[in-house]
């Protein structure tokens, strides 16, 4: 790619020259021959522009795609919501694409700005005081609500509901490793709803998910009581999209709430970049991980903004940091923003009755269809499991034939004991009367 | 001020129109019961909520989101890009952070909707792009870094630290061995040590020596059975090649120890010298540096971690492998287990591989080569005024002190760094590493023209002299004046805490 450094080889001889040097081999004199490679790498030639884009473009038609040819039934922690144009062109701006941490906020308001406003939107979703400027994802949320528990209680266990995502709670186990915390997990049971344990003086917090994975709205109040009981804090693992209709986590009396914010006008994107959001009450703003962004005003007593309380973070408290997050996952706080924006209020409200209304739609056509025998007596939001005569992978797999990514199948690393081999399904706005409707003759033919 | 004209270097204002006055928050501009948004009609009933989810459960108000027109929404956004500095406006030295062009056919690759429109739980043989697409970036990045084998999981440089010290934790327990400390250098990144502590493990800080280097016989005198490794980044954070790295290595690995190299300086010597090469067991990249993926405002990133040999059994999981042509996802054989909620920030690491394949196999090594040329270039020009921390060529980046600008006139770096902000570029990285007095990082990346460097140079050899003379230096104190905002008080947002509008007295 010739033009990407933009040296002209008299520039780069007039440089070596004013250094008194004749060669750019000579700026690496202090390396080591014998480490030197001495080679060239063994990769391909450059190629063009659109020999690049060919050849990636080439990868993806080796997929399908959601949104084009796999229409798509599957959340477990993604969802296919629609997106704004608005989002996706203000959010490829250069300005919050190219910028990095806003470490000078004389010139980074804009990124500060927008990161503030997403603050202010989660925590109003979250019902929670505090909220930062991103982690990774959901399972970096989870990772992050552990540690500030199991620092805050000075305790070192955790008891999970089984229901809370089986691959975040993966994240969370390899994590746990580091520090030693012991992670219990409750069951849950054929309803969907968690055994919680009897309360335990040593626990230092209990996670549950709202709905959980399966998309079961649980006991809340229950989980809050043995929280307190224990001495220990509940931390609340929530679907965005479903607080349109329900309580915030904060209302029913979280202590920390973690999302996915992924739904909230994130591309699918094979996983990744996502938004990890985390929101805790005001008691615990010391012990936040990430950045903040605080109001505060400039010389001249304007409104301004800056990343606030930095003396919780890394670059400061170093090896007494609690979280080691520098680089999050700001841009996609940023399209979040937007989404939310422009959704606004009644847009909000509006995609999470339609995912429901769907939901209802879709159950009410597989009891008609003979495929499900009765609506679950635990309630659910837009995501429910299914079980069918045949493995829900089997299904998974003879549905892509039929251009449907059916749900996620709950076996292996997905599986919830006394689910295990259902089929978890999932609704948003996207989906419409006629491709649910194609969606359940498909199931039909293929899980009879 | 410069005498240079605007044009070498093309230095951004930082306030173009509107950018001096203050923006609302998107609240500001709401009215009840506007919309900007519809949803599609999905042709369904829609149903009452409290018909169907719990009463108990069931929210009394919506959630008070803006209620604003797109037009509003669409122009809000668009100031607040006028108030904001960024790479696509102009050069950014911020030392450490390689804040290099992110060429823009990668928002292509990004935008594609066969890559960006795949849910992370479709089947494998409906996403067989991907994981061929994530098995050719490891090869990069495996022969690139001298590796065997690498997972592209971890969604940053400070999570792969963490997956590199869980592998090593992996390692030594396997063996049976219980060890305790880390060895780091005190010029390290805060990432490094609060990595450690996350990993279980106790920091042990190796001092560095007059040259900017780790103190090789402290070291020594450091090393036994209780360290499981060390961790490095090579060029260290004040731009200098560790080349006793050859010796490091057989000290730490004679006690079974294990090297971690941290990536975030890679910039300086892809194709020259090889971690892997080095010693190093355990190599993270920072994608968002090296490889040229935009860096978001602050994030996405991605931090994939490539290992020896003897180290791939211990990788994270889904590892992506492709046998007879058929792509999958497994789980190596002692996985220290899964590290993202899916795969990692995957669109991140497509920009990366095509960044790669823009260049190729030279045009990698030429970027790090001018990369290396710019830093010494800029370093000799301002040398006169900016004495170098070190005395020694430089890599990528190079660390200057403004230790004599302080006592003698009493401007800071931060002051340096603020002027700069003033005269249309963006600061370089203030006060790190520590070992550093009033520490100027300085990191001009290889997409920046001879031009920009002069004008670059121009500038802050005119703060210094304006520092250095009575009647300029009190302004630069006060700087900067022509950004979208003066100094902000940081000391003010900390005690009276809003950090939403909800907060607002
Ligand atoms: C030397 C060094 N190490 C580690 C990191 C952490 O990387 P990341 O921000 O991607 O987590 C950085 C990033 O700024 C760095 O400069």
């Amino acid at each position: 790619m010739s033009s990407f450094t933009p040296h002209t080889s008299d520039e780069v001889e007039s440089m070596l020259k004013f250094m008194g040097l004749t060669s750019v081999e000579q700026l690496y004199d202090t390396i080591p021959i014998a480490l030197q490679l001495r080679r060239s790498l063994d990769l391909p030639e450059a190629l063009s522009e659109v020999e690049v884009i060919d050849e990636l473009a080439a990868y993806g038609k080796k997929n399908r795609n959601a949104s084009i040819d796999l229409v798509c039934f599957a959340g477990g922690g993604s969802y296919d919501h629609d997106i704004a144009t608005v989002t996706s062109t203000l959010g490829l701006r250069g300005e919050f694409v190219t910028a990095y941490t806003p470490y000078q906020p004389e010139v980074a308001q804009g990124v500060l700005q927008a990161i503030f406003e997403f603050q202010t939107m989660v925590s109003r979703i979250s019902g929670l005081a505090i909220t930062n400027a991103s982690l990774y994802d959901g399972g970096s949320a989870l990772v992050e609500a552990i540690n500030l528990a199991c620092a805050k209680t000075r305790r070192s266990k955790v008891v999970l509901s089984e229901g809370v995502n089986p691959n975040w709670r993966g994240v969370a186990s390899t994590f746990a490793e580091g520090p030693g915390h012991e992670l219990v997990t409750a069951k849950v049971d054929q309803e969907g709803r968690t055994i919680w344990p009897e309360s335990d003086s040593t626990v230092a917090a209990y996670v549950v998910g709202y709905p959980n994975f399966l998309g079961f709205i649980e006991d809340i109040a229950a989980a809050r009581k043995l929280a307190t009981d224990s001495g220990a804090l509940l931390i609340v693992a929530y679907d965005p999209i479903a607080i349109s209709l329900l309580k915030s986590p904060g209302e029913l009396g979280a202590d920390i709430a973690i999302a996915e914010g992924q739904p909230l006008g994130i591309p699918l994107s094979y996983g990744g970049p996502y938004l990890g959001l985390f929101s805790v009450t005001m008691d615990l703003v010391r012990l936040l991980p990430g950045r903040l962004v605080g109001e505060t005003v400039d010389t001249e007593d304007r409104t301004s903004y800056v990343t606030t309380l930095r003396a919780r973070e890394q670059d400061i408290r170093r090896e007494k940091a609690s979280s080691n997050v520098c680089t999050n996952q700001t841009l996609m706080a940023v399209w979040a923003a937007i989404q939310m924006s422009w959704w606004g209020k009644e847009g909000f409200y509006e995609v999470g009755r339609s995912s429901l209304s769907s939901r209802v739609y879709l159950e009410n056509r597989l009891i008609e269809e003979g495929l499900l025998d009765r609506r679950s007596p635990t309630p659910t939001l837009r995501e429910f499991p299914v079980r069918f005569n045949k493995s829900a992978s089997d299904v998974v797999e003879a549905m892509v034939g039929e251009g449907f990514l059916a749900g996620v199948a709950l076996e292996g690393a997905n599986s919830i004991s006394n689910f295990d081999g259902s089929l978890l399904i999932a609704l948003t706005e996207k989906r419409t009367r006629s491709q649910i409707d194609s969606y359940v003759k498909s199931l039909k033919e293929v899980a009879k | 001020m410069s005498t240079l004209k605007e044009a070498p270097g093309g230095r951004a204002s930082s306030s173009p129109l509107m950018g001096g006055e203050v923006e609302p928050t998107i609240f500001e501009f709401s009215h009840e019961s506007r919309r900007t948004g519809a949803i599609r009609n999905s042709r369904i009933e829609q149903v009452d909520p409290k018909d169907f989810l719990p009463g108990d459960y069931l929210r009394t108000k919506k959630v008070n989101l803006p209620e604003v027109s797109e037009r509003d929404l669409v122009a809000h956004f668009m100031r607040l890009t006028h108030r904001q500095y960024a790479v696509d406006l102009g050069s950014y030295p911020l030392g450490s952070c390689t804040m290099k062009y992110n060429p823009k056919l990668a928002d292509a690759v990004a935008t594609n909707p066969n890559l960006s429109g795949v849910h992370p739980q479709t089947p494998p043989s409906a996403a067989q792009g991907w994981i061929e697409l994530c098995v050719e970036l490891e090869r990069y990045l495996t022969e690139i870094t001298g590796m065997a084998a690498a997972t592209l999981a971890p969604a940053a440089g400070a999570q792969g630290e963490l997956t590199g010290l869980l592998i090593m934790k992996a390692y030594h327990k396997n063996r049976g061995n219980n060890k305790s400390t880390i060895l780091i250098p005190d010029s390290a990144h805060g990432t490094n040590p609060a990595s450690v502590t996350l990993a279980g493990y106790k920091v042990v800080t190796v001092p560095s020596d007059s040259r900017g280097l780790v103190d090789l016989e402290k070291l020594r005198a450091l090393v036994n059975d209780d360290v499981a490794g060390i961790m490095l980044t090579n060029p260290n954070t004040v731009g200098l090649f560790e080349k006793d790295i050859a010796e490091i290595a057989k000290a730490i690995h004679d006690v079974d120890g294990l090297l971690y190299y941290d990536g975030a300086n890679l910039n300086a010597i892809v194709g020259v010298a090889r971690p892997g090469d080095m010693g190093f067991d355990i190599v993270h990249s920072n994608l968002h540096k090296t490889f040229a993926t935009p860096h978001g405002g602050g994030g996405p990133g991605s931090g994939p971690v490539a290992v020896v040999d003897r180290l791939t059994q211990f990788l994270p999981g889904p590892y992506p492998i492709v046998v007879d042509g058929v792509g999958s996802w497994i789980m190596p054989e002692k996985s220290i287990g899964r590290v993202h909620s899916f795969y990692g920030n995957a669109v991140v690491y497509a920009r990366a591989l095509a960044f790669m394949k823009a260049l190729g196999a030279e045009g990698l090594k030429e970027m790090s080569e001018y990369a290396v040329l710019n830093a010494n270039y800029l370093k000799a020009k301002i040398a006169p005024y900016y004495p170098a921390a070190y005395d020694e060529t430089c890599m990528h980046e190079f660390v200057v002190t403004a230790a004599g600008l302080k006592k003698k006139y009493g401007v800071r770096a931060l002051d340096v760094a603020k002027t700069l902000l003033d005269r249309g570029y963006h600061a370089p990285t203030v006060y790190f590493p520590l070992i550093v007095e009033e520490a100027l990082m300085i990191e001009p990346t290889e997409t920046e023209s001879k031009a920009t460097l002069d004008c670059l140079a121009e500038i802050l050899i005119d703060i210094a002299i304006e520092a250095s003379n009575e009647d300029s230096s009190e302004a630069l104190k006060h700087g900067p004046t022509r950004t979208p905002v003066s100094r902000v008080d940081e000391a003010r947002a900390a005690r009276v805490l809003v950090t939403t509008m909800d907060a607002k007295g």
